[in-house]
Protein backbone atom coordinates (compact mmCIF):
# COMPACT_ATOMS: atom_id res chain seq x y z
CA UNK A 1 0.00 0.00 0.00
CA UNK A 2 0.97 3.59 -0.82
CA UNK A 3 1.62 5.78 1.48
CA UNK A 4 -0.66 8.50 -0.41
CA UNK A 5 -3.54 5.77 -0.30
CA UNK A 6 -4.28 7.03 3.02
CA UNK A 7 -3.47 10.80 3.06
CA UNK A 8 -5.62 13.56 0.29
CA UNK A 9 -8.82 13.04 2.47
CA UNK A 10 -10.72 16.44 3.37
CA UNK A 11 -8.80 17.65 6.27
CA UNK A 12 -12.08 17.88 8.64
CA UNK A 13 -14.47 15.71 6.76
CA UNK A 14 -17.65 16.99 7.92
CA UNK A 15 -16.93 20.63 6.84
CA UNK A 16 -14.90 19.62 3.47
CA UNK A 17 -17.50 17.92 2.44
CA UNK A 18 -19.96 20.59 3.02
CA UNK A 19 -18.51 22.73 1.69
CA UNK A 20 -17.62 20.68 -1.55
CA UNK A 21 -21.68 19.56 -1.98
CA UNK A 22 -22.12 23.36 -2.30
CA UNK A 23 -20.17 23.62 -5.12
CA UNK A 24 -21.30 20.36 -6.65
CA UNK A 25 -25.21 21.65 -6.06
CA UNK A 26 -24.75 24.84 -6.78
CA UNK A 27 -22.76 23.13 -10.29
CA UNK A 28 -25.91 21.02 -10.85
CA UNK A 29 -28.66 23.47 -10.20
CA UNK A 30 -26.89 26.52 -12.51
CA UNK A 31 -25.77 24.05 -15.10
CA UNK A 32 -22.91 25.72 -17.19
CA UNK A 33 -21.55 27.42 -14.23
CA UNK A 34 -17.85 26.74 -12.89
CA UNK A 35 -17.19 26.32 -9.64
CA UNK A 36 -14.32 25.94 -7.36
CA UNK A 37 -13.98 22.28 -5.40
CA UNK A 38 -11.26 22.04 -2.46
CA UNK A 39 -10.12 20.42 -0.53
CA UNK A 40 -9.07 16.66 -1.29
CA UNK A 41 -5.63 15.31 -2.93
CA UNK A 42 -6.15 12.24 -4.44
CA UNK A 43 -3.29 10.37 -6.48
CA UNK A 44 -3.08 10.84 -10.37
CA UNK A 45 -4.90 10.23 -12.51
CA UNK A 46 -7.73 11.43 -10.50
CA UNK A 47 -8.01 15.51 -10.41
CA UNK A 48 -8.70 17.23 -6.79
CA UNK A 49 -12.24 17.89 -8.32
CA UNK A 50 -12.48 14.52 -9.07
CA UNK A 51 -11.44 13.75 -5.70
CA UNK A 52 -13.16 15.69 -3.91
CA UNK A 53 -16.65 15.33 -5.54
CA UNK A 54 -16.29 11.43 -5.03
CA UNK A 55 -15.50 12.05 -1.39
CA UNK A 56 -18.67 14.17 -0.89
CA UNK A 57 -20.98 11.98 -2.85
CA UNK A 58 -19.64 8.07 -2.05
CA UNK A 59 -19.64 5.31 -0.07
CA UNK A 60 -20.30 1.85 0.44
CA UNK A 61 -23.99 2.52 -0.89
CA UNK A 62 -22.75 3.54 -4.14
CA UNK A 63 -21.08 1.53 -6.93
CA UNK A 64 -18.39 3.34 -9.29
CA UNK A 65 -17.30 2.18 -12.65
CA UNK A 66 -13.68 3.15 -13.12
CA UNK A 67 -13.07 4.04 -17.11
CA UNK A 68 -9.63 3.65 -18.85
CA UNK A 69 -7.06 4.85 -17.68
CA UNK A 70 -8.84 5.44 -14.22
CA UNK A 71 -9.49 2.05 -13.32
CA UNK A 72 -5.75 1.94 -12.18
CA UNK A 73 -4.52 0.75 -9.03
CA UNK A 74 -3.55 4.11 -7.27
CA UNK A 75 -7.31 5.20 -7.58
CA UNK A 76 -8.84 1.77 -6.54
CA UNK A 77 -6.90 1.95 -3.27
CA UNK A 78 -7.28 5.69 -2.54
CA UNK A 79 -11.45 5.54 -3.10
CA UNK A 80 -11.57 1.86 -1.50
CA UNK A 81 -9.80 3.47 1.96
CA UNK A 82 -11.65 6.43 1.83
CA UNK A 83 -15.08 5.54 0.42
CA UNK A 84 -15.25 1.75 0.73
CA UNK A 85 -17.47 2.21 -2.40
CA UNK A 86 -17.74 -1.33 -4.56
CA UNK A 87 -16.00 -1.35 -8.40
CA UNK A 88 -18.53 -2.86 -11.07
CA UNK A 89 -19.26 -2.56 -14.93
CA UNK A 90 -21.00 0.67 -16.42
CA UNK A 91 -23.79 -1.12 -16.36
CA UNK A 92 -24.74 -1.41 -12.52
CA UNK A 93 -23.06 1.96 -11.71
CA UNK A 94 -24.37 4.59 -10.02
CA UNK A 95 -21.22 7.06 -10.57
CA UNK A 96 -18.77 6.58 -13.82
CA UNK A 97 -15.68 8.13 -13.62
CA UNK A 98 -13.39 8.46 -16.26
CA UNK A 99 -11.90 10.66 -19.21
CA UNK A 100 -14.93 11.76 -21.82
CA UNK A 101 -13.69 9.25 -24.90
CA UNK A 102 -13.10 6.24 -22.53
CA UNK A 103 -16.86 6.13 -21.04
CA UNK A 104 -18.27 6.01 -24.12
CA UNK A 105 -20.72 4.23 -25.32
CA UNK A 106 -23.40 6.15 -23.03
CA UNK A 107 -26.14 3.90 -23.85
CA UNK A 108 -24.84 1.05 -21.04
CA UNK A 109 -25.37 3.12 -18.22
CA UNK A 110 -28.80 2.97 -16.27
CA UNK A 111 -30.50 5.76 -17.26
CA UNK A 112 -33.78 4.77 -14.74
CA UNK A 113 -36.72 4.06 -14.77
CA UNK A 114 -40.21 5.89 -15.96
CA UNK A 115 -41.47 5.25 -12.18
CA UNK A 116 -37.83 6.08 -10.42
CA UNK A 117 -35.82 8.57 -13.06
CA UNK A 118 -33.70 9.17 -10.27
CA UNK A 119 -32.14 5.70 -10.48
CA UNK A 120 -29.49 6.60 -13.33
CA UNK A 121 -26.12 6.97 -13.76
CA UNK A 122 -24.26 10.12 -12.76
CA UNK A 123 -20.91 10.44 -15.04
CA UNK A 124 -18.00 12.40 -13.85
CA UNK A 125 -15.66 13.09 -16.84
CA UNK A 126 -12.58 14.35 -16.27
CA UNK A 127 -11.27 17.48 -18.64
CA UNK A 128 -8.44 18.81 -19.98
CA UNK A 129 -10.01 22.42 -19.92
CA UNK A 130 -13.31 23.82 -18.86
CA UNK A 131 -14.43 27.28 -20.37
CA UNK A 132 -17.55 28.73 -20.92
CA UNK A 133 -17.09 28.18 -24.63
CA UNK A 134 -18.51 26.03 -27.30
CA UNK A 135 -21.74 24.58 -26.78
CA UNK A 136 -25.00 26.63 -25.85
CA UNK A 137 -27.16 25.77 -23.18
CA UNK A 138 -30.54 26.53 -21.95
CA UNK A 139 -33.19 25.01 -19.73
CA UNK A 140 -33.78 24.55 -15.83
CA UNK A 141 -31.18 26.94 -14.07
CA UNK A 142 -30.27 28.95 -16.82
CA UNK A 143 -31.46 32.46 -16.58
CA UNK A 144 -31.16 33.35 -20.52
CA UNK A 145 -28.20 30.69 -21.91
CA UNK A 146 -25.12 29.45 -20.39
CA UNK A 147 -21.99 28.80 -22.59
CA UNK A 148 -20.35 25.44 -21.69
CA UNK A 149 -17.01 23.59 -23.24
CA UNK A 150 -18.98 20.04 -24.02
CA UNK A 151 -16.73 17.30 -25.58
CA UNK A 152 -19.16 16.86 -27.81
CA UNK A 153 -23.33 17.67 -28.61
CA UNK A 154 -24.37 15.29 -30.29
CA UNK A 155 -24.41 12.48 -27.21
CA UNK A 156 -25.93 15.41 -24.88
CA UNK A 157 -28.72 16.18 -27.50
CA UNK A 158 -29.51 12.68 -27.42
CA UNK A 159 -29.53 12.04 -23.50
CA UNK A 160 -32.25 15.30 -23.12
CA UNK A 161 -35.08 13.62 -25.11
CA UNK A 162 -34.86 11.10 -22.92
CA UNK A 163 -35.99 13.08 -20.23
CA UNK A 164 -37.52 12.71 -17.44
CA UNK A 165 -35.06 9.53 -17.39
CA UNK A 166 -31.33 10.05 -18.33
CA UNK A 167 -27.63 10.49 -17.40
CA UNK A 168 -26.46 13.43 -15.07
CA UNK A 169 -22.77 14.53 -15.67
CA UNK A 170 -20.68 16.52 -13.66
CA UNK A 171 -17.60 17.74 -15.32
CA UNK A 172 -14.15 18.64 -13.59
CA UNK A 173 -10.94 19.82 -14.53
CA UNK A 174 -8.01 20.98 -11.90
CA UNK A 175 -9.98 22.69 -8.96
CA UNK A 176 -12.94 23.78 -10.30
CA UNK A 177 -16.16 21.73 -11.74
CA UNK A 178 -18.95 22.30 -13.74
CA UNK A 179 -22.47 19.66 -14.25
CA UNK A 180 -24.88 19.07 -17.26
CA UNK A 181 -28.30 17.72 -15.67
CA UNK A 182 -30.25 15.56 -18.64
CA UNK A 183 -32.94 18.73 -18.27
CA UNK A 184 -30.97 21.21 -20.55
CA UNK A 185 -30.83 21.64 -23.80
CA UNK A 186 -27.58 21.74 -25.77
CA UNK A 187 -26.88 23.47 -28.77
CA UNK A 188 -23.85 24.50 -30.65
CA UNK A 189 -22.74 28.00 -30.60
CA UNK A 190 -23.95 29.87 -33.44
CA UNK A 191 -20.18 31.43 -33.67
CA UNK A 192 -18.74 27.65 -33.96
CA UNK A 193 -22.00 26.61 -36.41
CA UNK A 194 -21.52 29.60 -38.62
CA UNK A 195 -17.63 28.18 -38.46
CA UNK A 196 -18.50 24.61 -39.66
CA UNK A 197 -20.84 25.85 -42.66
CA UNK A 198 -17.71 28.01 -43.81
CA UNK A 199 -15.68 24.87 -43.36
CA UNK A 200 -18.11 22.95 -45.52
CA UNK B 1 -20.71 21.95 19.62
CA UNK B 2 -18.27 18.49 19.88
CA UNK B 3 -21.32 16.51 21.14
CA UNK B 4 -22.47 16.14 17.47
CA UNK B 5 -21.22 16.11 14.18
CA UNK B 6 -21.41 18.99 12.26
CA UNK B 7 -24.78 20.26 11.79
CA UNK B 8 -26.29 17.20 13.90
CA UNK B 9 -26.53 14.06 11.01
CA UNK B 10 -24.03 11.96 10.51
CA UNK B 11 -22.08 12.20 7.11
CA UNK B 12 -23.45 8.84 5.44
CA UNK B 13 -26.59 10.26 6.27
CA UNK B 14 -25.77 13.94 4.34
CA UNK B 15 -24.32 11.97 1.77
CA UNK B 16 -27.46 9.97 0.80
CA UNK B 17 -29.48 12.96 1.11
CA UNK B 18 -27.02 14.87 -0.96
CA UNK B 19 -27.33 12.32 -3.91
CA UNK B 20 -30.94 12.79 -3.30
CA UNK B 21 -30.92 16.73 -3.66
CA UNK B 22 -28.48 16.63 -6.87
CA UNK B 23 -30.86 14.02 -8.91
CA UNK B 24 -33.87 16.19 -7.73
CA UNK B 25 -32.41 19.27 -8.92
CA UNK B 26 -31.54 17.20 -12.37
CA UNK B 27 -35.55 16.32 -12.38
CA UNK B 28 -37.14 19.26 -11.84
CA UNK B 29 -40.59 18.69 -9.57
CA UNK B 30 -40.17 14.59 -9.30
CA UNK B 31 -39.75 13.49 -6.19
CA UNK B 32 -36.94 11.57 -5.25
CA UNK B 33 -37.11 9.00 -2.06
CA UNK B 34 -35.02 8.85 0.93
CA UNK B 35 -34.20 7.48 3.99
CA UNK B 36 -35.65 9.98 6.21
CA UNK B 37 -33.65 9.68 9.84
CA UNK B 38 -35.74 10.34 13.22
CA UNK B 39 -34.73 13.63 13.65
CA UNK B 40 -34.63 15.25 17.55
CA UNK B 41 -38.44 16.37 17.06
CA UNK B 42 -41.66 14.94 16.22
CA UNK B 43 -42.91 14.66 12.37
CA UNK B 44 -44.82 17.43 11.10
CA UNK B 45 -42.67 19.59 12.92
CA UNK B 46 -40.15 20.50 9.64
CA UNK B 47 -37.72 17.47 10.26
CA UNK B 48 -37.92 16.65 6.23
CA UNK B 49 -36.68 20.49 5.61
CA UNK B 50 -34.26 20.27 8.69
CA UNK B 51 -32.21 17.02 7.46
CA UNK B 52 -32.33 18.97 3.60
CA UNK B 53 -31.05 22.07 5.92
CA UNK B 54 -28.31 19.83 7.36
CA UNK B 55 -26.91 18.14 4.20
CA UNK B 56 -26.66 22.27 2.67
CA UNK B 57 -25.24 24.22 5.26
CA UNK B 58 -21.72 25.33 5.50
CA UNK B 59 -20.15 27.18 8.52
CA UNK B 60 -19.75 30.09 6.80
CA UNK B 61 -23.70 30.05 6.28
CA UNK B 62 -26.59 32.45 7.76
CA UNK B 63 -29.46 30.96 8.45
CA UNK B 64 -32.97 32.19 8.83
CA UNK B 65 -36.29 30.31 9.72
CA UNK B 66 -39.95 31.59 8.97
CA UNK B 67 -42.98 29.14 10.24
CA UNK B 68 -45.91 30.71 8.73
CA UNK B 69 -43.87 33.97 7.39
CA UNK B 70 -43.25 34.81 11.06
CA UNK B 71 -39.15 34.52 12.25
CA UNK B 72 -40.34 34.45 16.01
CA UNK B 73 -43.20 31.27 16.37
CA UNK B 74 -42.28 28.05 18.60
CA UNK B 75 -41.43 26.13 15.22
CA UNK B 76 -38.92 28.95 13.52
CA UNK B 77 -37.42 29.39 17.09
CA UNK B 78 -36.39 25.68 17.64
CA UNK B 79 -34.99 24.89 14.27
CA UNK B 80 -32.88 28.25 14.45
CA UNK B 81 -31.64 27.56 17.88
CA UNK B 82 -31.06 23.70 16.73
CA UNK B 83 -28.60 24.44 13.83
CA UNK B 84 -27.23 27.47 15.97
CA UNK B 85 -26.36 24.98 18.46
CA UNK B 86 -25.52 21.63 16.30
CA UNK B 87 -23.75 23.78 13.12
CA UNK B 88 -22.46 26.99 14.65
CA UNK B 89 -24.06 29.21 11.85
CA UNK B 90 -24.45 32.97 12.18
CA UNK B 91 -28.56 33.13 12.23
CA UNK B 92 -30.55 36.12 10.73
CA UNK B 93 -34.22 37.23 10.69
CA UNK B 94 -33.46 39.64 7.71
CA UNK B 95 -34.31 37.86 4.59
CA UNK B 96 -31.82 39.53 2.37
CA UNK B 97 -28.56 38.62 5.12
CA UNK B 98 -29.73 34.93 4.58
CA UNK B 99 -27.97 32.36 2.38
CA UNK B 100 -30.24 29.58 3.46
CA UNK B 101 -33.62 29.87 4.26
CA UNK B 102 -35.72 27.26 5.65
CA UNK B 103 -39.82 27.60 5.45
CA UNK B 104 -42.74 26.62 7.14
CA UNK B 105 -45.62 27.43 4.58
CA UNK B 106 -44.72 30.69 3.11
CA UNK B 107 -42.22 32.33 0.20
CA UNK B 108 -40.86 35.52 2.01
CA UNK B 109 -42.03 38.38 0.38
CA UNK B 110 -38.33 40.14 -0.65
CA UNK B 111 -37.50 38.51 -3.52
CA UNK B 112 -34.91 36.23 -2.97
CA UNK B 113 -31.50 36.71 -5.07
CA UNK B 114 -28.78 33.91 -6.60
CA UNK B 115 -26.46 32.60 -3.49
CA UNK B 116 -29.64 31.95 -1.84
CA UNK B 117 -31.11 28.43 -0.91
CA UNK B 118 -35.05 28.02 -0.28
CA UNK B 119 -35.59 24.84 1.94
CA UNK B 120 -39.09 23.91 2.31
CA UNK B 121 -40.91 22.20 4.66
CA UNK B 122 -43.42 19.50 3.39
CA UNK B 123 -46.54 17.64 5.17
CA UNK B 124 -47.76 15.87 2.06
CA UNK B 125 -45.30 16.07 -0.92
CA UNK B 126 -47.58 14.06 -2.98
CA UNK B 127 -50.31 16.04 -5.16
CA UNK B 128 -52.11 13.27 -6.56
CA UNK B 129 -52.40 12.04 -2.60
CA UNK B 130 -55.78 13.16 -1.40
CA UNK B 131 -57.11 12.15 -5.06
CA UNK B 132 -55.39 8.19 -4.70
CA UNK B 133 -54.35 6.89 -1.67
CA UNK B 134 -52.05 4.36 -3.56
CA UNK B 135 -48.35 5.19 -4.21
CA UNK B 136 -48.15 2.36 -6.37
CA UNK B 137 -50.83 3.88 -8.27
CA UNK B 138 -49.59 7.91 -8.15
CA UNK B 139 -46.08 7.14 -9.05
CA UNK B 140 -47.68 5.16 -12.30
CA UNK B 141 -49.59 8.60 -12.82
CA UNK B 142 -46.39 10.68 -12.42
CA UNK B 143 -44.48 8.31 -14.61
CA UNK B 144 -47.61 8.37 -17.47
CA UNK B 145 -47.91 11.96 -17.33
CA UNK B 146 -51.45 10.95 -16.09
CA UNK B 147 -53.02 14.55 -14.36
CA UNK B 148 -56.56 14.72 -16.02
CA UNK B 149 -57.59 13.57 -12.27
CA UNK B 150 -56.06 17.34 -11.08
CA UNK B 151 -58.16 18.80 -13.14
CA UNK B 152 -61.36 17.68 -12.52
CA UNK B 153 -60.56 17.99 -8.87
CA UNK B 154 -60.46 22.18 -9.96
CA UNK B 155 -63.15 21.36 -12.31
CA UNK B 156 -65.18 20.19 -9.22
CA UNK B 157 -63.76 23.32 -7.74
CA UNK B 158 -65.57 25.87 -9.82
CA UNK B 159 -69.00 23.38 -10.16
CA UNK B 160 -69.28 23.90 -6.44
CA UNK B 161 -68.27 26.80 -5.66
CA UNK B 162 -67.94 28.88 -9.05
CA UNK B 163 -64.29 29.60 -8.28
CA UNK B 164 -61.59 27.05 -7.85
CA UNK B 165 -61.57 27.48 -4.18
CA UNK B 166 -58.13 25.68 -3.83
CA UNK B 167 -56.32 28.32 -1.95
CA UNK B 168 -53.25 27.00 -0.49
CA UNK B 169 -51.12 23.63 -1.94
CA UNK B 170 -52.01 24.92 -5.01
CA UNK B 171 -50.66 22.50 -7.61
CA UNK B 172 -48.27 23.41 -10.17
CA UNK B 173 -47.08 21.96 -13.39
CA UNK B 174 -42.97 22.11 -13.34
CA UNK B 175 -41.18 22.47 -17.57
CA UNK B 176 -44.58 21.18 -18.59
CA UNK B 177 -43.76 17.50 -17.14
CA UNK B 178 -44.22 17.00 -13.00
CA UNK B 179 -47.27 17.91 -11.48
CA UNK B 180 -45.99 19.02 -7.88
CA UNK B 181 -47.24 20.06 -4.62
CA UNK B 182 -45.40 23.74 -3.67
CA UNK B 183 -46.29 22.75 -0.10
CA UNK B 184 -49.08 24.51 1.92
CA UNK B 185 -48.13 27.89 0.56
CA UNK B 186 -51.36 30.06 -0.18
CA UNK B 187 -51.75 30.05 -3.54
CA UNK B 188 -50.75 33.69 -3.34
CA UNK B 189 -47.30 32.75 -3.35
CA UNK B 190 -47.50 30.23 -6.71
CA UNK B 191 -46.29 33.31 -9.01
CA UNK B 192 -42.80 33.29 -7.10
CA UNK B 193 -41.82 29.74 -7.58
CA UNK B 194 -40.98 30.10 -11.21
CA UNK B 195 -38.25 32.24 -12.25
CA UNK B 196 -36.71 32.59 -9.21
CA UNK B 197 -32.98 33.13 -8.51
CA UNK B 198 -32.53 30.78 -5.71
CA UNK B 199 -32.24 27.37 -5.31
CA UNK B 200 -35.60 25.69 -3.92
CA UNK B 201 -35.55 22.25 -2.30
CA UNK B 202 -38.23 20.46 -0.80
CA UNK B 203 -38.42 17.73 2.09
CA UNK B 204 -40.99 15.54 3.75
CA UNK B 205 -39.48 13.94 6.81
CA UNK B 206 -42.43 11.38 7.28
CA UNK B 207 -43.04 11.09 3.79
CA UNK B 208 -39.31 10.06 3.17
CA UNK B 209 -39.36 12.51 -0.17
CA UNK B 210 -37.13 15.06 -1.51
CA UNK B 211 -37.47 17.09 -4.41
CA UNK B 212 -36.21 20.63 -5.77
CA UNK B 213 -36.79 23.57 -8.42
CA UNK B 214 -33.51 24.60 -9.93
CA UNK B 215 -33.28 28.35 -10.54
CA UNK B 216 -35.26 29.76 -13.38
CA UNK B 217 -37.39 26.93 -13.51
CA UNK B 218 -40.23 27.48 -15.74
CA UNK B 219 -43.54 26.70 -12.82
CA UNK B 220 -47.28 27.01 -14.14
CA UNK B 221 -50.15 27.13 -11.57
CA UNK B 222 -52.99 24.29 -13.09
CA UNK B 223 -56.04 26.56 -14.46
CA UNK B 224 -58.58 26.70 -17.10
CA UNK B 225 -58.50 28.75 -20.32
CA UNK B 226 -62.29 30.36 -18.84
CA UNK B 227 -60.93 30.42 -15.28
CA UNK B 228 -57.36 31.50 -14.90
CA UNK B 229 -54.99 30.75 -11.66
CA UNK B 230 -55.66 34.29 -9.57
CA UNK B 231 -53.36 34.71 -6.41
CA UNK B 232 -55.21 35.74 -4.12
CA UNK B 233 -54.58 37.45 -1.00
CA UNK B 234 -57.49 39.48 1.61
CA UNK B 235 -58.19 42.74 0.24
CA UNK B 236 -57.03 45.07 2.98
CA UNK B 237 -53.54 46.43 3.47
CA UNK B 238 -51.34 45.82 6.56
CA UNK B 239 -52.96 47.20 9.78
CA UNK B 240 -48.98 47.90 10.94
CA UNK B 241 -47.23 48.92 7.97
CA UNK B 242 -49.61 49.55 5.46
CA UNK B 243 -48.61 47.56 2.65
CA UNK B 244 -50.90 46.35 0.42
CA UNK B 245 -48.60 43.97 -1.75
CA UNK B 246 -48.14 41.60 0.93
CA UNK B 247 -50.13 38.31 1.90
CA UNK B 248 -52.06 38.57 5.07
CA UNK B 249 -52.32 37.22 8.42
CA UNK B 250 -56.25 37.99 9.87
CA UNK B 251 -56.16 38.66 13.83
CA UNK B 252 -59.29 38.10 16.13
CA UNK B 253 -58.07 41.12 18.61
CA UNK B 254 -61.22 40.98 21.10
CA UNK B 255 -64.39 38.89 21.78
CA UNK B 256 -66.56 41.45 19.68
CA UNK B 257 -65.51 40.21 16.29
CA UNK B 258 -62.90 42.92 16.24
CA UNK B 259 -60.03 42.03 13.74
CA UNK B 260 -57.05 43.31 12.06
CA UNK B 261 -55.14 42.26 9.19
CA UNK B 262 -51.15 42.27 9.43
CA UNK B 263 -48.28 40.88 7.20
CA UNK B 264 -47.46 37.23 7.52
CA UNK B 265 -43.74 37.91 6.74
CA UNK B 266 -42.70 39.58 9.90
CA UNK B 267 -39.50 40.69 8.61
CA UNK B 268 -40.78 42.71 5.55
CA UNK B 269 -43.84 44.02 8.25
CA UNK B 270 -40.62 45.46 10.22
CA UNK B 271 -38.41 46.41 7.96
CA UNK B 272 -41.14 48.06 6.33
CA UNK B 273 -42.47 49.98 10.08
CA UNK B 274 -38.32 50.91 10.47
CA UNK B 275 -38.45 53.41 7.01
CA UNK B 276 -41.78 54.69 8.59
CA UNK B 277 -44.60 53.02 6.76
CA UNK B 278 -47.59 52.73 9.15
CA UNK B 279 -50.63 51.07 8.80
CA UNK B 280 -54.45 52.17 10.39
CA UNK B 281 -53.82 50.16 13.46
CA UNK B 282 -50.43 50.49 14.04
CA UNK B 283 -49.84 52.20 17.81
Amino acid sequence: MQANTLSGGFADPAVGSAHAFRSVMEAMARPGTIQDIEGAAPPAPLSPAMGAVLLTLCDTETPIYLAGDMDCDAARAWLAFHTGAPFVGPAHCMFAVGKWDALAPLAVYPIGTSEYPDRSATLIVECSELAASSATLTGPGIKDQATLSLPEVEAFQANRTLFPLGLDFIFTCGERLAALPRSTEVSRSSSEAIAQVGAS
Amino acid sequence: MTEYNFAYLDEQTKRMIRRAILKGLAIPGYQVPFASREMPMPYGWGTGGVQVSAAVLTPKDTFKVIDQGADDTTNAVSIRTFFQRTAGVATTTATSDATVIQTRHRIPEEPLHEGQILVYQVPIPEPLRFLEPRESETRKMHSLEEYGLMHVKLYEDISRHGHIATSYAYPVKVEGRYVMDPSPIPKFDNPKLGDMAAIQLFGAGREQRIYALPPYTQVVSLDFEDHPFEASKADHPCGMCGATDSYLDELIIDDLGGRMFVCSDSDYCEARQATGHKGKDAA
